[in-house]
């Protein structure tokens, strides 16, 4: 479904090069739930942007379906971060996830069915007609993911979407995203710096060394697909798993204590 | 955050050289630009010369103007009128505000009389104060401080409703008087606005005495501008309306500096509240 | 039940005493300039009857509405071009700088070379002073798009016209009414001294008509109805402006609360 092949990415800045992605090559399958994991500061949201097409590779290319990514792809959607900067102040809850769809000219009658859909699956029915900031921060996350479903994307990019909520609307958060997962059959590409949740979300899980990044790390967690806060997060196999992810962002993290020489930049371009 | 900042902005930055000297060599071919093609439409006939004289004529006028004692005395007196009227605006801006935000019931019982008399033109006031004053400098100064009070005292008022009450009662609970705690807890919250207040009605007040000087014949920068008019010295006119331009930039950037130097030490981002 | 009440009276208190305080002050006045409070409102049904607000009040709003909106949709226009393209706004801005900072008035005289003193004139005048602030403003709105929302907008394919629309100008909408706010004002000051300067009707006109007559107290009904018509205008402005940017006081004071 999504093949990133040798990707690499350097900025240009004034009189210096930051080399923010070095040499990435992974494969996401169709349906797959894939984690992205690694150290602070290791380039991940640069990936995800060449990924989402909206900053173009230094080398390397982007393979979604099959076809070569040179701008915001149709059928790919994002949620970003900072979901009270990515939703519209000035539209209602309904407005901002009905906006892309009417991009598309879609029927009305269509239209309205999609955003009723993506609001009743994200629990949200009833906040339809109100505006973003009269919401709380995880529900305003709802609202953006509610309107990438809509959307009916192939592919799901979400980059740290819960990093910002705080812990228990970040467990139903969670729990949300791997609900929809599995009842719509989208392929998702997650990155967090959190282990925990990755091992929790994902299918498998990549550990990214620091910047520049490569692939570490691929790992899959053969954690039974019914998973849940109380009983998932103490299981054992779940423990092994996190203790190995965790090594491996540590061993990643003293990786990056000794950089090569072009990487030390007065501002090397986070995450 | 901090993420889409940084990633965002290398692209930005990476096609030219240093930014700020990449924007100031763009500015100043704008302004050259600006300049010739002021130049070439009367000179290619596009706009008649009567009218619209080219460049070099204004700035040969511009020049005889600089020559003459008469024209310095003119801009001496707008200066005077714009410094006199925004010293008198400044002052009882800040003590209004400041005694309305104190005493109580102050506020509630002067918002309606602000509101209403806040968005009368000033201007409405130009035959009273031929009456009154004729062409003497206190027929500028009513006219100056009537439009800048305004600008100060509303920027006072927001800024001492924008006083942290935790502030407010911390100075309260250490018994600090009503002088102590205006000096120590409200001013200090305060000054960010009233110096956008200030820079506000610097521009104001150049407008206004400008505008009192055409219109009623006080002497200054106006007057000349309104005897240039009448004599047909076209290009002197055009040269005028500049020197009133470069003082309006002269004000306008002085009055950022200062804002900027006074407030350096303070840390919360205020925007400008809109009046 | 006590404080709306408390309010209205705090509100309506100083007006009164206000009124109250001009209306006894004035009474028994024999100044020619200070004619008694009495004297100009009895004066002002006499004055300002329909037929002059036809003739004199009408002509003025009419090229205040034309003068303002020309220079609203130009400045819109020109500033959010400015304000999308870094190089268009660099080469700009120093002649920006320096034409915002010409106080409007003088460009009356200007302005009268060449539309004479028609009609044309006076919305030339209103339009090249206000253009200002609205174009700098709208170029300051535009250019501070949140980046996450302008990505958002592209990752879902929200380009061109409908991004203009329903991103960039929706985004700068607060910058522009600030814009339009100061616009205005400018507006009417340049609306009442064309008219001093040159014409045969309007508000202006007319004020200027009875000050030169030693009318004085028509001259202070014309000196009201303006103080009315300035307030009247920036209600209506409050009205609109409460309607369209609703969304950015509601953000305003819900990020007030937690910041």
């Amino acid at each position: 479904m999504l093949d990133v092949r040798g990707l690499r990415k350097v900025y240009e800045g004034a009189g210096r090069r930051v080399e923010a992605v070095r040499d990435l090559t992974f494969t996401v399958g169709a349906g797959e739930l894939v984690c992205l994991v690694g150290p602070s500061g290791c380039g991940k949201t640069t990936l995800l942007k060449c990924v989402a097409g909206l900053l173009a590779p230094t080398a390397g290319e982007i393979l979604l379906g099959g076809r070569p990514v040179t701008g915001p792809p149709p059928g790919m959607a994002v949620v970003f971060q900072e979901y009270g900067r990515s939703l519209f102040p000035w539209m209602r809850v309904g407005e901002n996830v009905e906006l892309p769809l009417k991009q598309q000219r879609m029927p009305k009658a269509r239209r309205r069915e999609l955003v009723a859909d993506a609001l009743r699956s994200v629990g949200l029915t009833d906040a339809a007609g109100a505006y973003p900031w009269q919401l709380s921060g995880g529900m305003q996350q709802r609202v953006a993911i509610a309107r990438a479903l809509a959307y009916e994307p192939d592919v799901l990019l979400m980059d740290e979407p819960f990093a910002a909520v705080d812990a228990q609307t970040r467990a139903d958060l969670e729990d949300l995203v791997r609900g929809l997962w599995r009842a719509r059959g989208i392929t998702v590409l997650f990155v967090t710096h959190d282990i925990d949740e990755a091992v929790y979300l994902g299918e498998r899980v990549l550990v990214l060394s620091a910047s520049p990044t490569v692939v570490r790390e691929q790992l899959s967690i053969d954690l039974p697909s019914e998973r849940d806060q109380l009983h998932t997060r103490v299981a054992p196999r779940f423990a092994e798993l996190r203790t190995q992810v965790y090594a491996q962002v540590q061993a990643a993290k003293r990786g990056a204590a000794v950089p090569a020489a072009d990487v030390r930049t007065p501002t090397p371009p986070a995450t | 955050m901090k993420d889409a900042h940084l990633d965002g902005a290398p692209p930005e930055r990476a096609r030219g050289g240093r930014p700020e000297l990449t924007n100031a060599a763009l500015g100043a071919a704008g302004l050259a630009g600006f300049l010739a093609l002021c130049e070439a439409v009367p000179r290619l006939g596009i706009v008649s010369a009567e009218y619209f004289p080219p460049v070099s004529r204004i700035a040969d006028a511009l020049v005889g103007e600089l020559g003459d004692g008469a024209f310095w005395t003119a801009l001496g007196d707008t200066l005077t009128g714009w410094a006199l009227g925004l010293a008198i605006a400044v002052t009882a801006g800040v003590l209004a505000g400041v005694v309305i935000s104190v005493v109580p019931y102050l506020r509630e019982a002067t918002a309606s009389t602000i509101e209403f008399l806040r968005p009368i033109p000033s201007v409405a006031l130009i035959p009273l104060a031929v009456l009154l004053y004729g062409t003497e400098l206190r027929s500028v100064l009513l006219l100056v401080v009537y439009a800048s009070f305004w600008q100060v005292l509303l920027q006072t008022l927001y800024g001492v409703r924008d006083v942290d009450p935790v502030a407010e009662e911390t100075a309260r609970s250490y018994g600090l008087g009503t002088w102590a705690r205006v000096r120590h807890v409200l001013w200090p919250t305060a000054l960010p606005y009233v110096m956008t207040g200030v820079r506000l009605a610097a521009a104001v007040a150049l407008i206004l005495a400008v505008t009192a000087e055409l219109v009623i014949g006080a002497p200054g920068l106006g007057a000349r501008i309104a005897v240039a008019q009448t004599s047909q010295a076209v290009p002197e006119m055009y040269a005028l309306v500049v020197v009133t331009g470069v003082l309006g930039l002269l004000i306008n950037v002085g009055a950022r500096t200062v804002e900027r130097r006074a407030l350096a030490w303070h840390q919360s981002v205020r925007g400008e509240v809109a009046v | 039940m006590k404080r709306p009440a408390l309010r209205l009276v705090l509100a309506l208190a100083l007006p009164v005493l206000l009124v109250t305080v001009w209306w006894f002050a004035s009474a028994g006045s024999t100044d020619v300039y200070r004619p008694p409070l009495r004297t100009i409102l009895t004066t002002f049904p006499d004055v300002w009857t329909g037929e002059r607000l036809r003739a004199d009040v009408l002509p003025s709003l009419l090229r205040l509405l034309a003068g303002y909106a020309a220079a609203a949709v130009l400045g819109v226009a020109l500033g959010t071009v400015i304000g999308s393209y870094r190089r268009v706004r660099a080469v700009c801005e120093p002649v920006l700088e320096f034409l915002r900072a010409v106080p409007p008035p003088v460009l009356v005289p200007v302005i009268m070379l060449f539309a004479g003193i028609g009609d044309t004139m006076k919305v030339a005048v209103i339009a090249s002073g206000c253009v200002w602030p609205v174009l700098l403003n709208t170029v300051e709105g535009v250019r501070a798009v949140d980046p996450v929302l302008s990505e958002t907008a592209r990752g879902y394919g929200i380009t061109g016209a409908a991004r203009l629309r329903h991103v960039v100008l929706r985004s700068a909408s607060p910058q522009i009414f600030t814009g339009l706010r100061q616009a205005l004002s400018i507006g009417i000051i340049l609306m009442v001294i064309s008219e001093m300067f040159a014409a045969s009707n309007g508000l202006g006109f007319t004020i200027v008509q009875f000050q030169r007559q030693f009318a004085i107290p028509g001259m202070w009904t014309g000196i009201l109805l303006l103080g009315l018509l300035g307030f009247l205008l920036s209600v209506v402005f409050q009205l609109v402006e409460r309607r369209v940017l609703g969304w950015y006081h509601g953000l305003r004071a819900s990020s007030r609360r937690s910041p």
